[in-house]
């Protein structure tokens, strides 16, 4: 079983739908109890880093978040749940959750802010989350920050808006995307088909 | 790099996709599950779904459409068409759309753009304009599609089209961008099924004053149409209906051709 984390902010719908849609047993959850059971734990998100921060405290998830990521369990995190993993944003006053070393800042540029629409990915890790999935492929972004991992050797991939900046983070069984895979077509479902393979293979 | 955005509209009233002619006579143009899952497989970036009846009655028809093309659909998505409430907004991303657009409800009450901004993100609130050119004022001539552009201007319609104001498109496009709108779509009514090619004059003011991502709409009839919105109108994404409903062409044949010309798409 899957826990999608609810803690009221974010697109629970399209995740899940797109979970079920590869085959995935889902549990949409604020339950701590039921994050720990979980083989695999996606952590999904839209909307403003503080918010964030204070929606999963209140909803008592923190501590099984650790927990799920210290065991290194199968753990997906998405859009502004790949950002509250970083230790700070340049978006909130509030720390992040620091289970990743780096902060998550804005873009620098002219170019319009938010991104919004589909860009391509440059795969820098050989990585089972990211298995049959071509250097170049499109997917769909919507955001105004980024991370900027301290340790290089995170890097999963890389995409250019203005320059180029991390668009996804992995390490073991943790992959965490700004980009939204629940929307970016084939290429989306290819990647969580590969978490479930991942969660499978640690059940 | 960021691709240009090819999103088909699908008009549903009933339950049914339509296509209407400036705003009025409507064709039937199939089911909208199975038309969304076709414009999929053919490389859609996006879809819109305007519900244009939109009474009590309709709106569950519309929410059930929402919740099956969300099961199998997995690209973004926006539906409008009568919101007029928070409460609409939460239910229509609750049964699995990814943003909605507002627009006449937006006009009546602005502050409806920041409340739904601040309670479920910006880039979930999409601004619908409709405009019509008018003259300046003072100026005395209907015939306006060959006035020079310095003498023209755009009102917002409201109603699906049916009910002018005297409100300015471009300064409501500035305002609705300041109250937290995520992107604009902005619909020509002059060029509106015509299929005579978009007000690029429109967007490209709009676009150059803009800093959230502009989707042009009303008037594609063909590739050069679509070509011309993103370059000279400087457009983040065409909208276009009539062209792919009555197969005419694929989405996947205009990408290749625009590809074809400099634009970046994602194919």
């Amino acid at each position: 079983m899957i826990a999608l984390i609810d803690y009221g902010m974010g697109n629970l719908g399209s995740v899940e739908k797109a979970l079920v849609k590869v085959g995935c047993e889902v549990r949409v959850t604020a339950d701590a109890g039921v994050i720990r059971e979980a083989a695999g734990v996606v952590l999904p998100g839209v909307g403003a880093f503080d918010d964030c921060m204070i929606n999963l405290k209140a909803a008592g998830v923190i501590p099984a978040i650790e927990a799920a990521v210290a065991a290194d369990k199968p753990f997906l995190g998405i859009c502004l749940g790949l950002q509250v993993l970083f230790e700070s944003s340049e978006e909130g006053k509030l720390p992040g959750l620091g289970l990743l070393p780096g902060k998550v800042v804005r873009f620098r540029h002219d170019l319009k802010v938010p991104q919004i629409g589909w860009n391509q990915i440059a795969v820098r890790q050989d990585c089972p989350q990211l298995r049959g999935i071509a250097d170049g492929s499109w997917v769909y972004f919507v955001h105004s920050f980024y991370p900027e991992p301290a340790d290089e050797t995170l890097t999963a991939t890389v995409t250019n808006y203005g320059y180029d900046f991390v668009s996804a983070v992995r390490r073991g069984n943790l992959f965490a995307s700004q980009w939204h895979p629940e929307k970016s077509a084939a290429v989306g479902l290819h990647v969580l088909e590969n978490f479930r393979h991942l969660v499978e293979a640690a059940q | 790099m960021l691709a240009k955005r090819i999103i088909p509209c699908l008009d549903v009233t009933g339950g049914r996709v339509v296509k209407g002619v400036k705003y009025f006579d409507h064709v039937d143009a199939g089911d909208p599950v199975e038309q969304a899952a076709n414009y999929d497989r053919q490389g859609a970036d996006e879809l819109v779904f305007l519900d244009i009846t939109a009474s009590l009655d309709h709106r569950d028809i519309m929410l059930d459409i929402v919740r099956r093309v969300a099961e199998q659909v997995f690209i973004p998505f926006t539906v409008g068409g009568g919101v007029r409430t928070v409460e609409d907004i939460r239910e229509i991303l609750k049964a699995g759309a990814d943003k909605t657009s507002i627009m006449t409800a937006a006009i009546q009450d602005p502050d409806l753009v920041n409340k739904g901004a601040e309670r479920f993100g910006s880039q979930c609130i999409v601004v619908a304009i409709d405009a019509k050119r008018v003259p300046r004022e003072g100026r005395d001539d209907s015939n306006l599609g060959y006035a020079p552009d310095e003498e023209i201007e755009w009102v917002v319609y409201t109603h699906g089209g049916h009910r002018p104001t005297t409100v300015d498109a471009l300064a409501w496009a500035a305002e609705a961008e300041e109250r937290g709108a995520g992107e604009l779509l902005v619909t020509s009514m002059d060029a509106d099924g015509t299929k005579a090619g978009y007000d690029i004059e429109l967007l490209r003011r709009i676009s150059e004053r803009a800093s959230i991502p502009v989707i042009a709409s009303g008037g594609a009839g063909t590739v050069d149409h679509l070509y011309e919105a993103l370059t000279l109108g400087k457009a983040d994404a065409v909208l276009a209906a009539s062209i792919f409903h009555f197969g005419e062409t694929t989405v996947q044949t205009v990408k290749q051709e625009l590809a074809a010309r400099g634009i970046t798409m994602r194919l």
